[in-house]
């Protein structure tokens, strides 16, 4: 774990958080739905939870180094995150696929 | 009835083709995994599963399995990672089934096993321990472990194939690994320097069947034979239309007689010689060969065949099977004297293996 993740985790308040997954990754995972809402306090804890969920979900959406993958977006409130990034209560996340990876 | 079915391994999913024994009509299911690129879909002859190894741009490498023959599937990449730092892993290249276990040759070169069929897997880690790993360099597909070859009843053993560095053999489980290049050359470095410990490009792998213990190599400089476990390999190119090529198939009965396609050389296009296709054939390991293409198009045929593209099936007589990078599906039902196309229009094919069901 990174040492920027590592502290968001240890500062941050778990919130509740609006999440959307991208029709192609939730299809990949049996019952897994487009929207739902999850606490989580930062995007790291927010992929642990959805990966408890729907096991090999991280794997998914982040690769070893550990990153969200190089052609995977995660955007909160409108911005494009990292695993880092802290969520406010009723924050926005989509979970999505880039263009580039296409 | 006995149900024969042909894996596809697909540039945009895997497919299968099934047929009987008789190896005449042919029914095409899929794409399945997701139309996820899939380099290499093999089978367990022992309990049936199908896995699917390869990777998606968007969520990375997996291993898909199929426990009823392609009518579902399930995916998992649990501890296929390197460790945290190192470059990710990309795709998975690469399966072989044996002796319970589960392997997973991945790009950058890497090993992996799985003893719960795919579910999880663990680091195979003394690959990466080697003195040469630091100066392994890529092929034109990348840095990837592309063959694995099982010994048929040491589980000690096993013989991989990485482009562009070479053939390794371990006795050990993989704890340790040994070079086994002597005699395979590197046209491509200068011509005091063509016979390395390692840098070779080799392409295909394969072992032979029976006490031989005989490997085939097809490389990007040459086609070889080794009759000594990989120790020293000797040329067996004398009488093929090219050196270079991609897979390369050995009878499932019989050690002598191996299946080529060779292509016209990694420099004028890398398509079928003359553009008329051919599978070439030897019964007497090499010494000599013949062109077999009753059946197989013979006017502007620019294909190719990838290295996991060629295969067998154990009926009797052997079936052989090709796909091409145009999406074309080739077989014969007669040990390769004579052919028919049993797919067209699919995807770019980089592999195909075979499963015959008893009835």
């Amino acid at each position: 774990m990174s040492a920027d993740v590592a502290r968001a985790e240890s500062e941050a308040v778990a919130n509740t958080v609006k999440v959307r997954i991208a029709p192609h990754l939730a299809r990949l995972f049996v019952d897994a739905p487009s929207l739902l809402d999850i606490e989580a306090a930062t995007v790291h804890d927010l992929v642990a939870a959805l990966d408890a969920r729907w096991p090999g979900m991280r794997d998914r959406i982040c690769d070893s180094r550990p990153a969200i993958r190089r052609h995977m977006n995660v955007f909160v409130d409108g911005r494009r995150a990292t695993l880092a990034t802290e969520l406010r209560p009723g924050a926005d996340v989509f979970i999505l696929t880039a263009i580039s990876g296409g | 009835m006995t149900r024969v079915l042909t894996l596809l391994g697909t540039k945009k999913g895997a497919f299968i083709l099934e047929s009987d024994a008789a190896r005449k009509d042919w029914t095409l299911s899929g794409p399945f995994c997701e139309t996820w690129p899939m380099n290499h879909v093999i089978a367990d002859a022992n309990s049936g599963t199908i896995y699917a190894g390869g990777g998606n741009e968007w969520f990375g490498p997996a291993v898909w399995a199929s426990r009823d023959h392609g009518k579902t599937w399930t995916h998992s990449s649990k501890r296929l990672a390197y460790a945290e730092g190192k470059d990710p892993i990309t795709t998975v290249w690469s399966l072989a089934s044996g002796h319970g276990r589960l392997y997973a040759g991945v790009a950058p070169a890497g090993l992996f096993a799985s003893d719960d069929g795919g579910e999880t897997w663990a680091h195979v880690a003394g690959l990466q321990e080697h003195p040469t790993r630091k100066d392994w360099n890529p092929g034109g597909a990348g840095l990837i472990l592309h063959s694995l070859v099982l010994h048929p009843e040491d589980a000690r053993q096993m013989w991989i194939g990485i482009s562009a560095v070479g053939v390794f053999h371990t006795d050990d489980g993989g704890a340790t690994w040994q070079t086994r290049n002597t005699g395979t050359r590197c046209d491509f470095l200068p011509e005091d320097q063509r016979y390395p410990e390692f840098g070779q490009c080799v392409h295909c792998l394969v072992m032979a069947p029976g006490p031989s213990g005989r490997l085939y190599q097809q490389n990007h400089c040459g086609m070889y034979r080794s009759d000594d476990g990989g120790k020293s390999w000797q040329s067996i190119e004398a009488g093929l239309p090219s050196s270079f090529g991609f897979p390369a198939a050995v009878h499932p009965r019989d050690a002598e007689t191996l299946y080529l396609i060779p292509l016209n050389g990694d420099s004028a296009g890398r398509y079928m010689p003359d553009a008329k296709a051919a599978a070439w054939r030897t019964r007497d390991g090499g010494a000599t060969w013949q062109d077999k293409r009753a059946g197989l198009p013979q006017h502007n045929a620019y294909i190719n065949v990838l290295r996991q593209a060629l295969a067998v099936d154990r009926l009797e007589p052997v079936g052989v099977y090709f796909g091409t990078g145009s999406g074309e599906v080739y077989a014969s039902a007669d040990e390769g004297e004579t052919w028919t196309r049993i797919a067209e229009h699919l995807p770019s094919i980089s592999s195909v293996e075979t499963l015959v069901i008893d009835a």
